[in-house]
């Protein structure tokens, strides 16, 4: 079926990228205010999924080849990973730790693991909700 | 303010009630939907709605909100976003391999 | 700190997902899935003899000590149904290895098994209430993904009633526990008991402790089974068997765990009422499984008997009846496993599962036909086979509570578990043979194998009973003591 959708395509060049851009705001919000990980991966994959319904599914891979089912497990990796990384420092499993850096243009910065656990819970996020989109709509 | 969230989680599980007991997939399948997020309002205000500042993150606070029910909610949020979104891809999968979205239809239904 | 105890958990986790990304090599992904459980049961058996030098071992994640944090709990009880976890769960595989199918082994088969497994054990091994509810979620979403794998009709649609059900109770589950924090302001399962002990189990924390036994009720068949019949007859065999073998046990443990450690004031409400429901389940249980002509019906049925059955234990609440059920819980989960697979073998050797279409066998399939009826005995609980301790101890339970009702019901419903597998004894293995030797399936020996090792399992077992005596008495004293584990999780060594 064919349809007029000009506005809509045009829309969403600039729509996307203000929703993958608010994402990620959620996402390094959640350290010490309303946001984090799943959050921020819940807006991440909206805006793809928004690619998935304005483009058809094809184009969408092409330009994103990516088997979102990996990205689910490196994000789960990721989460279980900084769990099982505590085990290998010697402290109890899910000990998370920060510190304070010194780095070139940030300058003082406060680095902490939780983030690389929250970086899971994301991937995790955008990974299974497109692979649930793409599985009800490949059929179509 | 709590009893009138008490209230609404009240409302909240007729409808869920309502729609579970239909025949239609979709309509149970919202009904499950619907019966979770009256639970995740229930477990807010069981932790009690008070308002603090957030823990640990401004010393000088004179009261503190209890995160503790919060973080059971996102969890169970979390959840519950994955099983509605699994019985969503398991109703539709259903639909198309048997024409049926009739859970009478779909009584005792065999292979042959 | 002791972080072995949460390797139980992380180990099947970490594999299932490393798994996701060998989807292609289906050899590295069989050996690799095999050497997770083993590698969990080694670290269980290491863990259960740390439980009996040091005590209760427990694992406060990130450091957070209890009740602030969440905490993983190792006593002799949890640890033991890992390690039968872990044992039934790698023969199992062994046997999906030859059953399950290229199909299902590319569609992330043992990736999902192994989540299965994980959120198994970290259901045994969780000490805090929410965790119990999310490691449930782990194990139910997995076990929802493999119940509908390879998507044949009936699966799907027995599916959505296993799926629904399960979102009801966990709506319960949910319920409760927001219910008991509002009540108490705790979830941590020490705290808790220390807590309910210290206000007394009022009308309303009664009422409460109503709600988690319908969920786990539900969870466990326990006279909620009305899903149960359905949904474990519908999947292959392999799956079936781990549903059979680990899924109901969840639910029990859960339930001795709750009302021995927090709700165990009022015995008179709750443990009677869980003794009418289980003698209900016994009844219903029986009715099914001489009713049904269909060998997986007959066999699911028989799981029911068994859940009656276990939680008559925690019905009578006697130290004896508890170590009657926790031996009749290990047996079980060996034997049920056992009973599915050599229920599968022969409908894929006949290509029926109507007993009435099935006759003779012992004459084409000797093994088979003996294994079986040495799984009827163990279930029936003759000696020396792994049923009969565990059902001489909750007798002898029974009959020092004096429930004598219950205890009758109970070996009834061992007669009627008798009867029903000896039924299909008669019909499927004796008889005329109608099935010729050119005619016949070929039996592999990698069918068999799995299944003669757990032959030799119940037997093990039931010879072998004093070997696990020390752990089970341990478990058992510690659920009938509930200041033990309090001690532990509250004050003990970290």
């Amino acid at each position: 079926m064919k349809t007029n959708d000009v506005i809509l395509r045009t829309v969403t060049k600039a729509v996307v990228f203000i929703i993958l851009t608010f994402g990620v705001e959620l996402f390094f919000a959640g350290h010490n205010s309303p946001g984090g990980g799943f959050i921020g991966g819940l807006v991440l994959s909206s805006a793809l999924v928004l690619l998935f319904l304005v483009h058809d599914i094809e184009t969408v891979q092409q330009g994103i080849p990516v088997d979102f089912k990996k990205v689910a497990a490196v994000g789960v990796i990721f989460a279980v990973g900084t769990g099982v990384g505590a085990v290998l420092f010697g402290a109890a499993f899910l000990t998370q730790t920060f510190g304070v850096f010194h780095l070139p243009v940030f300058g003082d910065t406060e680095l902490a693991t939780v983030v690389l656990f929250e970086v899971g819970v994301a991937l995790t996020v955008v990974g299974t909700v497109v692979t649930i989109i793409l599985s009800i709509s490949e059929d179509v | 303010m709590e009893t009138l969230i008490t209230i609404l989680v009240g409302i909240l599980v007729t409808v869920a009630v309502y729609l579970l007991l239909s025949r239609s997939l979709i309509r149970i399948i919202v009904g499950s939907a619907v019966l979770s997020h009256a639970v995740h309002l229930l477990l807010m205000v069981m932790g009690g709605l008070k308002k603090g500042s957030a823990p640990l993150l401004d010393e000088n606070a004179t009261s503190y909100t209890d995160p503790l029910p919060q973080a059971l909610i996102l969890t169970a949020i979390v959840i519950s976003f994955a099983v509605t979104a699994f019985l969503l891809v398991l109703g539709y999968r259903t639909y198309k391999e048997t024409g049926l979205d009739d859970s009478k239809e779909l009584r005792g239904f065999t292979d042959e | 700190m002791n972080n072995i105890v949460v390797l139980p958990m992380v180990i099947p986790l970490l594999a299932g997902v490393i798994l996701i990304f060998l989807r292609s090599f289906v050899k590295v992904q069989r050996v690799l899935s095999l050497l997770a459980v083993i590698a969990t049961g080694v670290v269980s058996i290491s863990i259960l003899n740390a439980i009996q030098s040091e005590g209760i071992l427990r694992l406060d994640f990130g450091g957070w000590l209890p009740p602030y944090g969440i905490l993983f709990v190792a006593d002799s009880f949890s640890v033991l149904l890992v390690l039968t976890t872990a044992i039934v769960s790698t023969i199992i595989l062994l046997y999906a290895f030859s059953t399950i199918g290229a199909t299902r082994e590319n569609m992330y088969f043992y990736s999902f098994v192994l989540f299965l497994i994980g959120g198994v054990n970290g259901s045994f091994l969780t000490g805090d209430l929410f965790n119990l509810f999310v490691c449930f979620e782990v194990m139910l979403l997995a076990s929802y993904v493999l119940i509908t794998l390879g998507g044949r009709k009936v699966q799907l649609v027995e599916s959505i009633k296993y799926v629904v059900i399960n979102v009801l109770s966990s709506w319960f589950f949910l319920l409760g526990i927001a219910y008991l924090y509002g009540s108490v302001g705790t979830l941590n399962m020490a705290h808790l008991s220390e807590r309910i002990a210290e206000v007394g189990q009022g009308p309303l924390l009664t009422t409460i402790s109503l709600i988690f036994l319908i969920v786990f009720s539900l969870k466990s068949g326990l006279l909620l089974y009305f899903w149960l019949p359905g949904s474990y007859s519908a999947p292959p065999t392999a799956i079936a068997a781990l549903f059979g073998a680990l899924l109901t046990k969840v639910g029990i443990y859960a339930m001795f765990r709750t009302f021995t450690l927090i709700f165990y004031h009022e015995p008179s409400i709750t443990h009677t009422l869980i003794g009418v429901m289980a003698a209900l389940t016994m009844i219903g249980g029986s009715i099914g499984a001489i009713a049904y002509k269909d060998v997986r019906q007959i066999v699911t049925y028989n799981v029911v008997i068994t859940i009656g059955f276990i939680l008559v234990g925690l019905a009578v609440s006697t130290e004896v009846a508890i170590m009657g059920s926790i031996y009749y819980l290990v047996h079980d989960m060996i034997i049920k496993a056992l009973l599915f697979l050599l229920a599968g073998t022969m409908i894929y050797l006949t290509g029926t599962s109507r007993i009435e279409e099935m006759s003779g066998l012992i004459r084409n399939y000797p093994a088979l036909g003996w294994l079986f009826f040495l799984t009827t005995l163990s279930l029936a609980g003759i000696p020396p086979l792994s049923g009969f301790i565990g059902k001489l101890y909750v007798g002898q339970g029974a009959v020092e509570a004096g429930s004598y009702t219950l205890l009758a019901i109970a070996f009834l419903s061992s007669m009627f578990v008798l009867y029903s597998l000896l039924q299909i004894f008669m019909n499927a293995f004796w008889g005329e043979t109608i099935i010729s030797e050119d005619e016949e399936t070929p039996l592999q020996n990698r069918l068999l194998l799995p299944c003669v090792v757990l032959g030799i399992g119940t037997i093990a077992l039931g010879i072998g009973a004093e070997s696990i005596a020390a752990y089970v008495s341990d478990a058992a004293t510690t659920l009938m003591n509930p200041q033990i584990y309090i001690d532990a999780v509250m004050n003990g060594n970290r």
